[in-house]
């Protein structure tokens, strides 16, 4: 019997009304798994943010949601461009979010917040041109 | 026992086990089993789709009739709002109304004259609850059972107030007993319905323990007998109509949020729209300047109720041509007897779709669900008797189906058995 289970996206970039297909399904998921509410919240939430940012800043990439009785961790792996200045991309209202994609309201600069306001840990690994990995952690 | 008391039922011996209902229904409440569709009460949400989509007529809705007025010494009838869109050219509700007593009730009360009271609660109450919004309409029974069962984050969010339909069952049977001294339970209170939904809400109210709807009845029902009653009242109507604008509006979509008198609010109609509109809630993707909901299971609003006749758009263009020269509001004129909107009783969230009742549980079942699903050809058919092979898998691991169900499983391990069956031959 397992004690973790792994649940794998792929993020396409191709179509921006596809991205938050993983996050449906992973709340779809965790609400059958009878978890808490407000922690599938809070997954839902962290995960549709991340999801986008892959879309609009990276070229899409790999969701892995590895579920245990501990906790639910979600990394989201991409191969874009990087981020330069990670403490500056955490502050609130910071984006660099071209005008079109303003335009159908995403830019607002407050995904990554919210990722580290809905999660319990948080951690960026980025490398400039080759990628961004983000890891989220919500405890049970 | 029927915890639920839902009131769609099949009629066995219509079904041909075709499995277009099982596709259509938004809970997945359905199987076909020995060829026979099978509704889980605990699922059903009593929105009337598999009405509408079976080809085969085999789905009824549970309701009463006109008849069991002989029951009572004193019968009231209390027509929906989305009644008077039925009919062609109504120019004045009285004909209607008349019409109705002529058909052997012993008087009429409108539910729109109780919805306009309801609006004034609800508005009080939206403002009262900031700390809640945006609040969530619970007129249509569907909608809270669908978010009983699904979305227990927004349970916090729902408006805890009796329906329109509901307090006017109270204030008739109130008026009754002041008008004729008889006692309360000779009088029969007769709701006519635009829905199997609302059969249901009156047999196993939410938020509170007794209706004061005695039957509830079909307007499809009513509806021939009445047209042509009205034809026989047109020249003589009597005065009976209490209701204005505010009321009438309740039943099409965005009527109730109309009633409000705030532009905060979002209004969604149809099954399917209304639970993406609950998906983004749960994910707070909706402003939080949002004051209220508004949700109706059927396209246009009650008017698209499975019990109806008229299309409902048609019916819709009917009640806004009805209302235009309609007061706004006409309660304020009218006596109100005492009563108490409040829910009295907590709504519960119900998890009937959890795999288990532990974590370790459901997570064992969830891969064994995925496993299984890897297996199966993805076709999503029917055959088996589930709407997705998912559900089959699903099924499996409960242990309420088989994989050899699946037809294509079936045909491949029978195509497997001939191979054997060849080579044993050719030793
Ligand atoms: N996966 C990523 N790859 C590259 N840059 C990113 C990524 N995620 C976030 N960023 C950078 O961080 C900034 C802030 O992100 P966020 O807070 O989500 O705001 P927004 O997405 O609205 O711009 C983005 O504008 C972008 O420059
Ligand atoms: S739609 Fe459902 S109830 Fe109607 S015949 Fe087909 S299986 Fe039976
Ligand atoms: S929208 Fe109205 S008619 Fe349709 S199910 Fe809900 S209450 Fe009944
Ligand atoms: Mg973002």
């Amino acid at each position: 019997m397992p004690d973790v289970m792994e649940l794998v996206y792929e993020v396409s970039n191709e179509d921006f009304t596809r991205a938050g297909e993983a996050s449906s399904d992973v709340k779809r998921k965790l609400k059958k798994l009878g978890i808490p509410s407000d922690v599938i919240r809070r997954v839902s939430i962290a995960l549709y943010e991340g999801e986008i940012n892959m879309v609009i800043h990276a070229y899409g990439g790999k969701v892995t949601v590895t579920i245990s009785e501990e906790a639910i961790t979600m990394v989201l792996a991409d191969k874009g461009p990087g981020i330069p200045d990670i403490d500056k991309a955490m502050e609130a209202g910071y984006s660099t979010a071209p005008d079109n994609v303003r335009n159908l309201g995403f830019g607002a600069g407050m995904g990554l917040p919210n990722m580290k306001k809905n999660s319990d840990e948080m951690n960026i690994e980025t490398q400039i041109g080759v990628g961004t990995t983000v890891t989220m952690t919500v405890k049970l | 026992m029927d915890l639920y008391g839902n009131s769609v039922y099949l009629l066995e011996n219509q079904c041909k086990g075709c499995t277009n209902c099982i596709k259509h229904c938004p809970t997945q409440a359905i199987r076909v089993r020995n060829g026979k569709a099978v509704i889980s009460t605990e699922k059903c949400i009593d929105c009337g789709e598999c009405i509408r989509i079976c080809p085969h007529h085999a789905k009824k809705a549970k309701r009463g009739f006109i008849d069991a007025i002989n029951n009572y010494d004193y019968s009231v009838a209390l027509p929906a709002p989305a009644l008077y869109g039925q009919v062609n050219h109504l120019e004045d509700v009285n004909i209607l109304l008349t019409a109705l007593k002529a058909m052997g009730f012993d008087d009429v009360y409108e539910v729109s004259a109780a919805a306009e009271i309801i609006s004034r609660e609800s508005r009080e109450y939206i403002t009262s609850h900031r700390e809640k919004w945006p609040i969530i309409s619970t007129a249509c029974p569907t909608v809270v059972r669908l978010i009983q069962v699904r979305y227990p984050d927004l349970m916090d969010n729902l408006l805890p107030l009796i329906t329109p339909a509901e307090l006017a069952a109270r204030q008739a049977r109130a008026r009754a007993v002041e008008r004729t001294g008889l006692p309360p339970e000779r009088i029969g209170i007769f709701f006519i319905s635009p829905c199997p939904s609302k059969v249901t809400a009156a047999k196993s109210p939410i938020g509170y323990k007794h209706s004061d709807i005695d039957c509830v009845l079909a307007i499809k029902d009513l509806y021939p007998i009445l047209v042509s009653t009205m034809g026989e009242v047109a020249d003589h109507p009597e005065d009976l109509a209490i209701s204005g604008k505010i009321g009438i509006s309740w039943g099409i979509t965005g009527g109730e949020a109309g009633g409000l008198l705030s532009d905060a609010y979002v209004a969604a109609d149809g099954i399917e729209n209304i639970i993406r509109v609950l998906e983004d809630l749960e994910d707070d993707k909706f402003s939080s300047d949002l004051e209220f909901i508004e949700l109706n299971a059927c396209n246009g609003g009650c008017v698209g109720g499975v019990m109806t006749v008229e299309n409902p758009f048609a019916a819709k263009a009917k009640m806004q041509a009805l209302r235009k020269y309609m007061p706004v509001s006409a309660t304020h004129n009218v006596k109100t007897y005492p009563y108490d909107a409040e829910w009295t009783d907590n709504v519960e969230y119900m998890p009937v779709f959890e795999l288990a009742d532990n974590l370790k549980d459901s997570m064992a079942k969830m891969s064994e669900i995925e496993a299984l699903c890897k297996e199966l050809p993805g076709l999503d058919c029917g055959c088996c008797g589930a709407p997705t092979c998912r559900a089959l898998a699903e099924d499996v691991t409960r242990g309420v189906a088989k994989k050899s169900d699946c037809s294509y499983v079936l045909r491949e391990y029978l195509h497997k058995l001939t191979d054997d069956f060849h080579e044993l031959n050719q030793i």
